[in-house]
């Protein structure tokens, strides 16, 4: 069981997370696209925090989808639009809750995802954050099925998003700025995939 | 990198409150959300036409705000594009019902923005259409790629699109217009130095001293190949050719419609340039090129466009559409006709452009 409290922890931890790993993320923008996505995601995460205890007293629902509204305007650009979604969907489907058990956390990864595909166009194989999500959602599920805890599921669910982080080095990217450089973007990790492994790594931590 | 700057964080507000005092007969400034206005906006008797973009790339858009261009224009932070909710309350502050025509350039931050804002006003009372602006013939590999970007032919649509809403088109012929403005134009850039984003304080990318970095985009990411540094002519000489030989253009491009409140696509095509076509000429530096720079490249365009047949009616040369710092420049050209070229001359009153006023 996933609690209000934890949820709370997850997104001041996705704050320090993105501040701590801003250049990391702003360098690996900057071979593919324009050097600004760990700025935006830090400053975005920044203001999601520092919002929270105005929230604190409701459900987990209005929380992610607050979240995502301030993602949304606080990142700007295409991040904004992408993470902001994730975050509002998610909540759509917490909506009402104050506390998620594994099935919960399944069903708001599996919307986040559909939000996400739905509103940037993006496939797996694309080299976009839908290459770390993608994965990340089925490894949950599959881990459900074997038996896992909701803990052990979000283990092999971070563990998926790793790899599809990674193999986003050897794919040509088809959406987004890095598009422009066509095979060119080979060699380099997507930064949206990368920022998307560190919030989902920030959720196992938080729970 | 030295900059003129206070707090990274303050820059792109600081900026703004700096527009607005320094033409506050022209515009003023609305913050939280951020959008530069026409101080005597709403004008009751035309259509509003917005935009907007990241910021970074001065004057575009703020400094075309006014008098028969736009106005308003929505900056974001620094090569990020605007948020939903500036775009949502700018075109509420503008119009006075006879609906919002919003020129769009085509990056997917600024396409999904505009889309948001778009399903956001589809419940007011006005209308509110999106029309995608995608000239740059930098971009190469067509439907493997987000699709050509929008570069100078912004400009063009705005100045023309803002003269015509001052003579009284309906948003459906705004529409019209716009559509074809941008199918009229194409664009080829060159970078000679990368640029520094304020908050990060590093430049973007590294290019060394004997190379240059051709197909450009106007955010530093990088272009289509880099290749050893050449004269002003050559460089202007694979601008032009790249821009002139282009062949049509065929793509499915997303247009607004009304009724889903979706991008739908439609399958377009930019004709190539032919001999006899009349156009606006544009050279548009970068931000960290000479004037001078530029007319030395503008002399050799108009040399390449009379081989090749090409009236240049009208010209533009100068920093329109930055990279923060960046050295180098853009071409632009337009086919034009008579109906193009009359609401290019239309007066415009403008932080940045201005004339017949």
């Amino acid at each position: 069981m996933v609690t209000k409290e934890q949820i709370i922890k997850w997104l001041k931890l996705a704050a320090n997370v993105m501040q701590e790993n801003k250049e990391w993320l702003t360098q690996l923008d900057a071979a593919v696209g324009d050097g600004e996505h760990g700025i935006n995601m830090a400053r975005g995460f920044q203001k999601v925090s520092s919002h929270l205890p105005s929230v604190a007293d409701e459900d987990i629902g209005s929380i992610l989808k607050s979240t995502g509204a301030i993602l949304l305007s606080a990142i700007g650009g295409a991040g904004g639009v992408i993470f902001g979604t994730f975050f509002i969907e998610a909540g759509k489907v917490t909506s009402g809750r104050q506390e998620l058990g594994s099935v919960d956390i399944a069903a708001f990864l599996k919307a986040g995802l559909s939000g996400v595909i739905k509103r940037g166009g993006a496939q797996v194989g694309d080299k976009t954050m839908v290459d770390a999500l993608a994965p990340a959602v089925t490894a949950f599920d599959r881990s459900l099925e074997d038996g896992a805890d909701t803990t052990e599921a979000l283990g092999q669910a971070v563990a998926a998003a790793q790899v599809g982080m990674t193999e986003t080095t050897h794919l040509v990217a088809k959406k987004g700025r890095a598009s422009y450089l066509g095979e060119r973007s080979i060699g380099h990790q997507d930064p949206g995939a990368t920022s998307l492994y560190l919030i989902l790594k920030a959720l196992y931590d938080a729970v | 990198m030295k900059k003129l700057l206070n707090k990274p964080e303050d820059f792109v507000r600081e900026s703004l409150e700096g527009v607005a005092l320094a033409h506050s007969d022209t515009v003023k400034a609305h913050f939280e959300p951020n959008f530069l206005y026409r101080a005597d906006a709403p004008v009751s008797s035309k259509v509003a036409i917005i935009s907007g973009g990241g910021s970074g790339h001065e004057p575009m858009h703020i400094g075309f705000v006014g008098k028969g261009m736009l106005d308003a224009a929505c900056p974001g932070e620094v090569f990020t594009s605007p948020t939903p909710d500036q775009i949502l309350e700018a075109a509420k502050l503008v119009h006075r019902g006879k609906g919002v025509l919003s020129i769009v350039k085509n990056y997917s931050g600024d396409v999904m923005n505009f889309q948001m804002a778009g399903e956001l006003l589809s419940s007011e009372e006005f209308r509110f259409i999106n029309v995608l602006i995608d000239d740059d013939v930098g971009v190469k590999g067509g439907l493997s790629t987000q699709g050509r970007r929008g570069v100078g032919t912004t400009v063009f649509a705005e100045k023309i699109c803002g003269a015509a809403a001052e003579d009284g088109y309906s948003l459906d012929d705004l529409v019209t217009l716009c559509r074809r403005v941008n199918l009229s134009g194409r664009s080829m850039g060159v970078a000679l130095s990368s640029c520094t984003v304020p908050a990060s304080g590093v430049p973007t990318f590294e290019l060394g001293d004997s190379e240059m970095e051709v197909g450009i985009g106007i955010h530093g990411e990088q272009g289509r190949e880099r290749m050893p540094m050449m004269n002003a002519d050559s460089i202007t000489e694979l601008l032009s050719l790249s821009i002139t030989e282009d062949p049509a253009y065929k793509r499915s491009l997303p247009e607004w419609d009304e009724g889903t409140c979706t991008w739908i696509d439609r399958k377009v095509t930019s004709q190539p340039f032919k001999p006899g076509d009349r156009v606006l000429a544009f050279v548009n530096g970068m931000g960290g090129t000479p004037l001078a720079e530029l007319y030395v490249v503008y002399r050799k365009l108009f040399e390449i466009c009379r081989e090749k047949g090409l009236e240049i009616v009208r010209s533009l040369v100068g920093n329109y559409i930055t990279s923060l710092e960046m050295q180098g420049c853009f071409i632009t050209l337009l086919k034009t006709d008579d109906e193009l070229t009359r609401l290019w001359d239309l007066p415009v009153k403008t932080p940045s452009l201005r004339w017949g006023i």
